[in-house]
C-alpha cells in the first residue's frame, strides 16, 4: 500500500465531532493520501457518547461514522489511503463491527478494520483519586460516573499499523497521536526518538482541527479576508522524514493557506509552547519556523520534543442532571428595556414562586450576552432576545423554568414573541492522571 | 484602516489577529501581529496585569504571558476564566471562543515615536 512519494501525505476529513463531510470526500478521491485521519472527539463527546452507550450497548459511537465510512471508503480504498479515527467513542467495538459491515456491503472483501481498546479504564480508577488541576477527588462531585476515559499514544496505535490495517477506530486516541503514528511507522522512526515525536506531534497539532488551517475559524470581512468559505477544504500534511512539513489544500477549494492561519493554529489550546504535553512526547513548539512557499503552501519545522509525561490523563465523565434554555424576542421601540424587565420576572418568579435554588443566567441577546461578565456596557438595541439558562439535576425544575419564560407571552412586558425552549441532558467532565502501567491498550482486527 | 477620526485610539485588531481556545476553566489567546514593526507597541499594550485589570470578573485566576518573539506573537492563558468551563457556565459561548474580540478590542497603548 506504500507510495513512492517523496512525502508522505496526511489529510484530515474530520476535526471534530460534527465537522463537514462533503469536502472529505472530495479530498480522499483527489488529495492522493497515504492517510486520512478523522479526528472527531472531545472532552464532552466521549461523556456524551457513553450516555449513548448505556441507553443501547450498539451505540456509544460518533452519531456520523455510518455516513463517514460508507462516503469515505470507497475513495479511500480506490487511493489505498489508510483512515485513523477515534469515532469509536465510547464503543469502538460496535464502531469498527459497524464499519467492518458497511465494508462488505461495499463490496471491499478482505478490508481490515483494526478496533483499539484499553482506554477505557473505569475499572482501575479509585473514586478517591485527586483531580489533577485542581482541588478535590472524584467521590466530592457526587454525581453517577459515565465513563473514564485515559488518552491513548501513538504507541496504541503502532501495533495495528503494523499489522496492516485500513482502517483504524478508536475511543480516546490523542489527537496528534493519530498523525505521530503512521509517521512513525511509515519513516521507521525510533518510539524513544523525542525529537522526531516533537516534530510529528507539531504536524498532528497543525491538522487536528481541520479546516482552522485551512481558513475556518479565520474570517473577518474587511480585516481577515477568507474566500469560498462555502467550499472551505480540509488540510493536507506533506511530511518528509525529518519531520518538517508543508501545510496544504486541493488547489481548487476555497479558504487559504497563510502564515497567519498557520500560527493561529500553532498555539490554539496550548498553554506553555515550549511544553506541549501528549501521551506520546513533551512536545516544544516555541522555536516553530513558519514559512509561506507559494500560494497555499505554508512549511513548518523546528519543533522539538523532550522525555513524554509519566502518567496518563483521564477524562471521567458525570450525569450532571438537565441542561434547560428558553427564550423570547423583544423588537422595536425600548426593546432592551421590555427584554430587561422580563429577565427580571422570570428571575423573581423561579426563586420565590418555585423555589429554584440553582441561580439561572439572564442574557440579553443583542445587548450583552457573551461578554456580559466580561464587564462590556450594555447599549440600546432594537433587537434583543431574552435567554434565560438553567442547569439542574432535577427534570421538574427543568420545566418550571421553560413553563416560566413561555407564561411571558401573555403575563410579561409588552409585544414579546417567538418563544422556544429546550432541555438537555448535561455532563459533567474532570480530570485525573494514571500510571501508564494501569493502561493496556490492545487491538483486533475486524475482515471485512 | 479603521476609517475612524485621527483622535480616535487605534485597537488592538487594527494591527493584530488571535484565536481564542479553552482546555477546562482555563481560555488561553494567542495574539500575532500582522507587520513586525508592530510588535513592541502589542507587547507594551498587551501586558497580562492590562488584561487582568480589564477583565477583573471574568479573569478570577492569574494569566501567563508567552512571547514568541521569532513569530511576533504572544500568547495569553487566563486561569478561571470560563466561568466554571463548559461544564458549569452557563453562556452561550461557554468556550470562550469570542474572547479573543475582547484582546482585540482593547485600545492599543500610543506609539511613543
Amino acid at each position: 500500500m506504500a507510495k513512492e512519494h517523496d512525502v508522505f501525505r496526511i489529510g484530515t476529513g474530520a476535526g471534530f465531532s460534527a465537522d463537514r463531510l462533503d469536502p472529505a470526500v472530495d479530498l480522499a478521491r483527489r488529495g492522493a493520501l497515504d492517510v486520512m485521519v478523522l479526528e472527531c472527539l472531545g472532552e464532552r463527546t466521549v461523556a456524551f457518547a457513553h450516555r449513548d452507550r448505556m441507553a443501547n450497548p450498539k451505540r456509544g459511537y460518533n452519531a456520523h461514522l455510518e455516513r463517514r465510512m460508507r462516503a469515505l471508503l470507497p475513495a479511500c480504498h480506490e487511493a489505498g489511503t489508510i483512515v485513523i479515527s477515534n469515532m469509536g467513542a465510547a464503543n469502538p467495538r460496535a464502531g469498527a463491527a459497524r464499519a467492518r459491515d458497511i465494508a462488505r456491503e461495499l463490496g471491499f472483501a478482505g478490508l481490515k478494520i483494526a478496533c483499539i481498546e484499553g482506554d477505557d479504564v473505569s475499572d482501575r480508577v479509585p473514586l478517591s483519586q485527586k483531580f489533577m488541576d485542581e482541588p478535590g477527588t472524584l467521590a466530592d462531585v457526587g454525581r453517577p460516573i459515565v465513563g473514564m476515559n485515559a488518552y491513548l499514544g501513538a504507541d496504541a496505535i503502532l501495533p495495528a499499523l503494523e499489522a496492516g490495517a485500513d482502517v483504524v477506530i478508536g475511543g480516546r486516541l490523542a489527537d496528534p497521536s493519530m498523525y505521530l503514528a503512521p509517521l512513525m511507522q511509515r519513516y521507521g522512526w525510533d518510539t524513544a526518538d523525542m525529537g522526531r515525536a516533537g516534530a510529528g506531534t507539531l504536524v498532528g497539532h497543525l491538522m487536528e482541527c481541520g479546516m482552522q488551517i485551512t481558513g475556518g475559524y479565520f474570517a473577518d470581512p474587511g480585516v481577515k479576508e477568507v474566500t469560498r468559505l462555502a467550499q472551505c477544504g480540509y488540510p493536507i500534511a506533506e511530511v518528509t522524514a525529518d519531520g518538517g512539513a508543508v501545510i496544504t489544500k486541493l488547489p481548487d477549494t476555497g479558504g487559504c493557506v497563510t502564515e497567519a492561519t498557520v500560527k493561529e493554529q500553532l498555539l490554539y489550546e496550548v498553554h506553555n509552547p515550549a511544553a506541549y504535553l501528549t501521551p506520546d512526547v513533551t512536545a516544544d513548539f516555541s522555536r516553530v519556523s513558519v514559512k509561506a512557499e507559494g500560494k497555499d503552501r505554508v512549511r513548518v519545522g523546528g519543533a522539538s520534543g523532550r522525555t513524554r509525561p509519566e502518567k496518563l490523563k483521564v477524562t471521567v465523565g458525570f450525569d450532571a442532571g438537565f441542561m434547560a434554555e428558553a427564550g423570547v424576542s423583544y423588537a422595536g421601540l425600548a426593546a432592551s428595556t421590555r427584554g430587561k424587565l422580563a429577565g427580571e420576572i422570570v428571575r423573581e418568579r423561579l426563586k420565590q414562586i418555585h423555589g429554584i435554588a440553582s441561580h439561572p443566567r439572564v442574557d440579553l441577546i443583542g445587548v450583552n450576552s457573551l461578554f456580559a461578565t466580561a464587564g462590556q456596557t450594555p447599549t440600546q438595541s432594537e433587537d434583543v432576545r431574552l435567554r434565560v439558562a438553567l442547569r439542574t439535576t432535577r427534570q421538574e425544575e427543568a420545566e418550571l423554568m421553560l413553563w416560566e419564560v413561555e407564561s411571558l407571552l401573555c403575563c410579561g412586558p409588552a409585544g414579546g414573541g417567538g418563544f422556544r425552549g429546550s432541555i438537555t441532558p448535561a455532563v459533567l467532565t474532570k480530570s485525573v492522571l494514571i500510571d501508564r502501567a494501569l493502561v493496556e491498550p490492545t487491538f483486533e482486527m475486524f475482515v471485512a | 484602516m479603521s476609517g475612524r477620526g485621527r483622535n480616535t485610539p487605534l485597537l488592538v485588531r487594527d494591527i493584530a489577529h488571535a484565536r481564542s481556545g479553552d482546555k477546562g476553566n482555563t481560555s488561553n489567546v494567542n495574539v500575532w501581529v500582522y507587520d513586525p514593526v508592530d510588535y513592541e507597541r502589542l507587547k507594551r499594550s498587551l501586558t497580562a496585569e492590562r488584561i487582568k485589570h480589564e477583565f477583573p470578573q471574568l479573569v478570577r485566576g492569574a494569566i501567563e504571558r508567552y512571547e514568541i518573539e521569532h513569530l511576533y506573537g504572544l500568547n495569553f492563558v487566563l486561569h478561571d476564566a470560563l466561568e466554571g468551563g463548559v461544564n458549569a457556565s452557563l453562556n452561550l459561548d461557554s468556550h470562550g471562543k469570542s474572547w479573543s474580540y475582547l484582546i482585540l478590542g482593547l485600545p492599543l497603548e500610543p506609539d511613543p515615536g
